[in-house]
């Protein structure tokens, strides 16, 4: 009898303050700690969870192709976790359709922090008409990898920042070698590169008020010439046949590909697998120099029950020296703090010498021109892009058709 | 019998059903229906959904998309149909043939058609590789350089094809060669002294009591490949520069990666009305010629 009136006590207590009587639980959803660094998110929440008895962490991961469709529909079925990851292009989506918690009030009354820890650019990525609607956990970027070795037995000289496409073209047809199988140089065409190689000649897709499409101006139709040319008239690049399927860091770790325009995710990668000297540099652009910048995001659902626990949490994994640290030493992306100190640990690692290059290409970042309809607008864009590319349209014809199917998406 | 034994075949027959009919109601019906209300309104899965009357289906029939989705889908079954059809019923005729080993080749050639999608879409990915494939590299060995295939827009939907019908060939054999044993000996034998040749025992006997089959793996093939999807998905994913890209494949992306669920509803039911019309169009013709021969 009294073992029941108690266990009534309990239940009443627990119903009347549940935040009091048992632990609040977050439901986290990433796309970035899956399959690699799961051992670094579970040592990232056992710290959190030490920081901050009463809160728990739960997670779910999903592949990066399947993540945003099982968002959407978690979403959708209103079951979305408490604080998920978005990069920035899906980002303004979710925001623009509400579905993301304003964190500008959370961030004022949680004195002793100030959104100076983060990289500037970075955070004014997951900020949408003056509201912060994220925080920006990690970045990468893309710069000019090369093969010292492929350069060296052609007598070439190294990359320099100074470089415009005119000596990374001269440099190319030098250590392109039909004989080994060897091509000078690689950037793939598609809608991403395409953004911003047009930026490296001064040209873009949307004007900046994103109302005026500015994809078919003579500049951009310069510069898919020269993307093209590099594969068909001067032959340094391979083509989507003479690739045959591999990837273009498969062929650069195979001493096939001379200089490669890729992500500074595949630093760890080189590092451990290419077996000859190489480096990176900034890219060469034509009047500009323009460099790609992807941004990770974590956001709170606009459904969360939890809010104030769920940004406890989202602050602790992007800005703590914690998950920083973790982060570093497991090269889990690079964490978007202003910190030049926590940064040093990247600086410091051995290969590829340049790691500083990776900063340096942040003062000429450009983002894309996302719109609402930002998957319909690559995919549009994109097959327009091969259309020139396989010499199916020219690339006045391509750009002028994509400057339709863009005004149709606004 | 009595009514009261009658309601308890019933109640047994309902309670047997309605595991299945449970799965078919919550699976297929409520999600067809659905999407039918669902084309009515525009819903991006996050937001209200908002009604927009027959737009959906305008906008659909004047989109380019659309169009060449279904031309690229016509253009699939132009080169799908014919083939399956016919390579199968030269298959079934020849194993017919076989006294020996026909169950050994049967099952070889239906082993395709039980093997998954992706497995088949994968494999064919790599036998249709320009540098490297087994398909390229035998047409080297007789001095043709072989195409593109899968990079090049001119070869990307032979490529699809020439899959599609390999994995399906082994049905469409199966149900010829039940056609071609349920075709009575004594009519070969009666032809036999009449002194016809194997050729005119073919279109006259062969060939007319195979119309029933023919009419029904025709039926199958031309509804499946209307939906077309999967092999498509995995080897081009609609590419190169939309080479390949069917009906399905724009319902999907509408859906899932533009999150278009009115649109891609829409779409849905417009394949549908087709698919209907031209199954209804094949029974009329198929009525007519019965008629004509009887």
């Amino acid at each position: 009898m009294l073992r029941r009136t108690f266990t009534g006590l309990l239940l009443a207590t627990a119903l009347i303050t549940p935040a009091l009587a048992e632990d609040v639980t977050i439901k986290y959803m990433t796309f970035s700690a899956a399959p690699n660094y799961l051992k670094e998110l579970d040592a990232t929440i056992a710290a959190f969870e030490a920081e901050h008895p009463g809160i728990k962490v739960t997670y779910e991961t999903a592949a990066w192709d399947a993540y945003f469709t099982k968002l959407q529909t978690v979403v959708a079925a209103k079951q979305a976790p408490d604080a998920f990851e978005l990069n920035f292009e899906n980002f303004v989506t979710y925001a623009e359709k509400g579905a993301l918690a304003d964190l500008t009030p959370l961030i004022a009354a949680d004195t002793g922090f100030s959104t100076s820890v983060y990289n500037p650019t970075a955070l004014a990525a997951f900020a949408q008409d003056g509201k912060q609607y994220g925080l920006v956990e990690s970045f990468s970027n893309v710069v000019l990898f090369y093969n010292k070795d492929l350069f060296d037995a052609a007598g070439v000289a190294y990359p320099t920042a100074d470089w415009t496409w005119k000596e990374e073209l001269e440099a190319a047809q030098k250590l392109t070698d039909p004989a080994k199988g060897v091509w000078g140089d690689f950037a793939p065409i598609q809608f991403w590169e395409f953004y911003k190689t047009i930026a490296q000649n001064g040209g873009s897709i949307l004007s900046p008020d994103k109302k005026t499409v500015t994809i078919d101006s003579p500049e951009n139709v310069e510069t898919l010439t020269w993307m093209i040319d590099k594969v068909n008239s001067y032959k340094v690049t391979p083509s989507d046949v003479e690739m045959a399927g591999q990837s273009s860091e498969d062929l650069f770790k195979a001493g096939k590909i001379a200089m490669l325009r890729t992500g500074i995710w595949l630093l760890g990668d080189f590092a451990a697998n290419a077996k000859f000297k190489w480096d990176i540099a900034l890219e060469p652009g034509k009047t500009n120099k323009a460099h790609h910048f992807f941004a990770n995001g974590v956001a709170v659902s606009a459904n969360s029950a939890h809010p104030a626990e769920a940004y406890q949490w989202i602050k602790f994994l992007t800005s703590s020296k914690a998950a920083v640290d973790l982060r570093i030493a497991a090269g889990w992306e690079l964490p978007a703090v202003s910190d030049a100190a926590a940064l040093q640990g990247y600086l410091d690692q051995p290969v590829p010498e340049s790691r500083e290059v990776v900063f340096q290409a942040l003062d000429t970042a450009v983002v894309p021109p996302v719109i609402g309809n930002w998957n319909q607008l690559t995919d549009a864009v994109g097959k327009e892009l091969e259309a020139a590319k396989l010499g199916q349209k020219t690339p006045e014809q391509a750009l002028k058709d994509a400057k339709t199917a863009i005004e149709g998406l606004l | 019998m009595s009514p009261a034994a009658d309601r308890s075949k019933y109640l047994a027959l309902t309670v047997l059903l309605l595991p299945s009919l449970a799965g078919m109601v919550v699976f297929l019906m409520a999600p067809v229906l659905s999407s039918l209300v669902l084309s009515f309104s525009q819903w991006d899965l996050i937001g209200e959904l908002s009604w927009v009357g027959l737009d959906n289906y305008v906008a659909a029939l004047g989109d380019p998309a659309v169009l060449g989705a279904l031309r690229n889908t016509l253009t699939f079954i132009l080169g799908y149909l014919p083939s399956v059809v016919l390579i199968a019923l030269g298959l079934a005729l020849l194993l017919n043939r076989l006294i020996r080993g026909r169950a050994v080749f049967r099952a070889i050639y239906f082993v395709p058609v039980v093997t998954s999608w992706v497995a088949v879409s994968l494999i064919w990915k790599w036998l249709l590789n320009p540098q490297y494939g087994l398909i390229n590299f035998a047409l080297g060995a007789i001095g043709i350089k072989g195409p593109g295939w899968l990079f090049d827009p001119a070869w990307a939907m032979t490529g699809v094809i020439l899959t599609s019908v390999w994995k399906d060939i082994g049905f469409v054999t199966v149900i010829y060669l039940a056609g071609l044993q349920d075709i009575p000996e004594p009519l070969y034998e009666a032809a036999a002294l009449d002194g016809a040749t194997p050729w005119q025992r073919f279109w006259s006997i062969t060939f007319p009591m195979l119309a029933p089959t023919t009419f029904f793996v025709t039926t199958i093939s031309l509804i499946s490949s209307f939906q077309v999807f999967d092999q498509v998905w995995i080897m081009t994913q609609g590419g190169p520069a939309g080479a390949t890209s069917v009906m399905v494949e724009l319902i999907y992306k509408n859906a899932f990666s533009y999150y278009k669920m009115g649109y891609a509803s829409a779409i849905s039911w417009v394949l549908f009305a087709l698919i209907f019309a031209v199954t209804i169009a094949q029974n009329l013709l198929q009525k007519k010629l019965d008629r004509s021969d009887g």
